[in-house]
């Protein structure tokens, strides 16, 4: 037993270190550092350097264009990323969809979607939550009919993160209302300028457009887009969700903010001492970074014994909880450090470049402006992706087998 | 021992309550919260015909004369409706501490026209460097041929922009730490010198950095004697707490109730969420922390103009400590159990959230409090 990585692996991290360091535009990494909001833009560019350097597909394997990197080559790379203030990465396309594509879709699907993919030429998003249908991914009831040589699909998607992006969606669809329900599911891949298709943006509680509803009314779509077998979508889906869960922790993320919060807690003063002294909040810090610590050890125990495959088991519900919970925790640390200057809430203070009038004091440290919104927006960590109670739900059934 | 209102406390509760349910919708709500000031003028006025604005004020001038019971009873409805208007900052706060200054005549005349509606005013005290500590005043007063020129940055004023007079603490003497030496000035909003950097806070009322640089200031704009402003300030600071923490306490109740419903009505798996035990069990903890909050929220009403100085300030920190906590699960925990559809602007449930959010950071989070409990109890 050994917590290193073996010296390979330290190479590899030095290697991607190296690409970080050369290839990682100074403004995006000004943007993700300070919690500003990152453009379609910004994220194309970094998939295309990504995908210059052969690591596009940085999940895939080689015969798609990949790196072949095993899981724990990923976890690194995904670590140094955050830790070096790279965008999240985007997954609907490289994490989600793809892996669906080689697994179950046929030579001409790979060969039309994956390259785009890699590239950023083509942006992917997801229509798997209906309004009646969030936990109960099984009971969605959005339709799609065989007509011809197409599908017509009819219905409504909601929760889609950044749709209004999007070339693509890959949906789950009903094309079977007699069986049960995770029977009649198809996965189908929809061209997002297809006539039909509405976007609407959702706001948050946080003034920000992250989130769609889309309507689909009378939506044809060839059937040569369907992924696999008709009926068969759930499969996939599950495949799929599967794939979402790998880096699900986040623990380079909570590093990386974690580090921040100190910083902050360094500059903040209470009672003319560096709040970071203070001994409640200096042990509120301790708390969250030791919990952090056995999160990374458990991240690191489930690749090590994943190393080689790819979809993460049930374990990774324990990964979800606890790496969102510690990354809301973190957040909210970092919104109380800055006192009375949580309470300013200013939309333009999210966006780069913004500055409080030079003539005066600014109204707060340049740091505070965006910490409160963060923590209200970051509310969802425990939502999305399956709420910690389902989580909660698939270790109590899956992993203690109660 | 009784914890019932009196009957007058009660009507004046069900009066606030019914007028807000019926003039304060949702819909209000956001397109007050959308408008350029953030606040309603119209919204102001009815209060005033209600007779609340008048409620701290002593009866000679033309108030009801209540106190913290009769806030108490009345902020929980304002909670509940999101009021935006500066009931808090003006008709509690500031109040509140020019009460202590009947003897003067100016003063006397503003606390009549504030009962009225006719006048707001706020207190301008904490700065940039103060966090929460009351004591500290680095604002300067320097003595004029005329009176007193002020300068100096106050920080998160709420509803500054709404005043039109601020009760500004400033150093006739001493260094920013020092317990003596603050002066409390009253500042037309409209002073030469005095700036507004004016924004929304993170539950939509309105707040500003406030920057007096060179006011000029008759001295007849002093209230009280020269460096005894602090007990007063704080006195007014400590009413506030209380109603801030009733306020915090029908947030929580409109959040329980809000969730109840929706466990009720959103249907997953075949059956309504809320047959969940885990989520049943997430509820009656919710349903704990309020009642405790509820509880300290008596409290605080109880104590907040207690003479005993140091009881008053640890029955104030224990409540905030208690209604902190409280705010930040409730709140979360309403936003969790309502999955997506709580974290969007349209539901009503994220502006609680958002509000509690506030609260638990206004005058202190819960850290602040539970440290200064423990200060005064050793």
């Amino acid at each position: 037993m050994r917590l290193e990585f073996t010296e390979e692996e330290q190479a590899f991290r030095e290697e991607v270190r190296a690409f970080l360091k050369l290839q990682l535009p100074a403004q995006i990494r000004e943007k993700v550092l300070n919690g500003w909001e990152l453009s379609r833009a910004d994220h194309v560019m970094w998939q295309r350097r990504l995908h210059d350097r052969g690591w596009g597909g940085m999940s895939w394997p080689i015969e798609f264009g990949g790196p072949g990197w095993n899981s724990v080559q990923l976890y690194i790379f995904e670590e140094e990323s955050a830790l070096a203030g790279a965008p999240r990465l985007i997954p609907f396309g490289t994490k989600m969809v793809a892996p669906v594509i080689m697994a179950f879709g046929n030579a001409a699907q790979q060969q039309r979607f994956l390259p785009k993919i890699s590239s950023g030429d083509e942006w992917w998003c997801q229509g798997y939550s209906e309004p009646g249908a969030g936990s109960d991914l099984a009971s969605l009831k959005t339709r799609a009919v065989l007509d011809g040589d197409h599908y017509v699909v009819n219905g409504q998607k909601t929760w889609n993160t950044l749709g209004q992006y999007a070339d693509w969606i890959f949906c789950l669809v009903r094309t079977d209302t007699q069986s049960k329900p995770q029977s009649g599911i198809s996965f189908l891949l929809i061209d997002m300028k297809s006539p039909g298709i509405t976007v609407r943006p959702i706001k948050l509680l946080d003034g920000g457009h992250e989130v769609n509803e889309i309507w689909f009314e009378d939506v044809r779509v060839p059937i040569q887009n369907r992924i696999g077998d008709e009926n068969k979508g759930w499969t996939y889906a599950k495949f799929l969700l599967g794939h979402e869960r790998t880096n699900i922790a986040g623990v380079g993320g909570s590093k990386r903010e974690l580090a921040r919060l100190k910083h902050i807690a360094a500059v903040e003063r209470k009672n003319g001492r560096p709040l970071i002294e203070d001994p409640l909040f200096a042990a509120h810090i301790a708390q969250v970074e030791i919990e952090l610590w056995a999160l990374e050890i458990t991240n690191l125990r489930v690749l090590s014994a994943e190393r080689g495959s790819r979809a993460p088991g049930p374990e990774a519900s324990i990964l979800k909880i606890r790496g969102t919970e510690i990354g809301q925790r973190i957040s909210e640390l970092m919104m109380r450090a800055v006192g009375p200057y949580a309470l300013p809430f200013r939309r333009e203070a999210m966006e780069a470049g913004w500055q409080s009038d030079p003539t005066r004091d600014p109204a707060g440290p340049p740091y505070a402006a965006t910490l409160a919104a963060a923590y209200m927006n970051l509310r969802k960590l425990s939502i999305f992706g399956g709420t910690n109670e389902i989580q909660k739900n698939i270790i109590s059934k899956m992993i203690v087998g109660l | 021992m009784n914890f019932e209102f009196s009957d007058e406390q009660q009507q004046l509760h069900d009066s606030v309550d019914r007028y807000l349910a019926e003039q304060y919708s949702f819909e209000k709500f956001r397109a007050i919260n959308a408008s350029q000031a953030g606040w309603d003028t119209a919204a102001w006025a009815g209060l005033a015909e209600l007779g609340v604005l008048a409620i701290n004020v002593p009866a000679a001038l033309g108030g009801l004369g209540f106190g913290p019971l009769e806030t108490l009873a009345m902020m929980g409805p304002c909670g509940r409706s999101l009021m935006l208007e500066p009931y808090l900052s003006s008709a509690v706060i500031a109040t509140a501490a020019l009460r202590a200054y009947t003897d003067d005549a100016e003063a006397r005349e503003l606390l009549s026209r504030m009962a009225a509606g006719q006048a707001i005013a706020v207190l301008a005290h904490f700065e940039s460097e103060s966090r929460f500590e009351t004591q500290w005043a680095s604002t300067r007063a320097e003595r004029t041929q005329a009176g007193y020129r002020l300068d100096g940055h106050k920080a998160v004023v709420m509803h500054a922009a709404a005043a039109d007079t601020l009760l500004v603490s400033a150093r006739t003497s001493g260094a920013a730490s020092d317990t003596t030496g603050v002066t409390l000035f009253r500042v037309p909003r409209s002073a030469p010198g005095l700036t507004l950097d004016s924004y929304p806070t993170i539950d939509g009322q309105r707040a500003a950095d406030v920057y007096l640089k060179g006011v000029e200031l008759p001295a007849a704009c002093r209230l009280g004697a020269e460096g005894t402003a602090l007990p007063v300030i704080e006195s007014a600071l400590d009413i506030g707490l209380a109603a801030l923490c009733a306020e915090a306490v029908g947030v929580m109740q409109a959040l329980v109730d809000a969730t109840v419903t929706y466990v009720q009505t959103r249907q997953q798996f075949g059956v309504a969420i809320g047959r969940f035990q885990a989520l049943q069990h997430r509820i009656a903890d919710m349903l704990i922390h309020l009642e405790q909050a509820r509880s300290m929220s008596y409290l605080a009403a109880l104590r907040c103009s207690d003479e005993n100085v140091t009881e008053r300030r640890r029955a104030l920190s224990a409540a905030k400590a208690v209604i902190g906590q409280a705010c930040r699960f409730v709140g979360q925990q309403a936003v969790q159990l309502h999955g997506g559809m709580g974290m969007t602007d349209e539901l009503v449930v994220s502006h609680w959230f958002k509000r509690l959010t506030a609260a638990e950071l206004m005058f202190g989070d819960s850290d602040t409090h539970l440290q200064r409990y423990a200060a005064l109890t050793r």
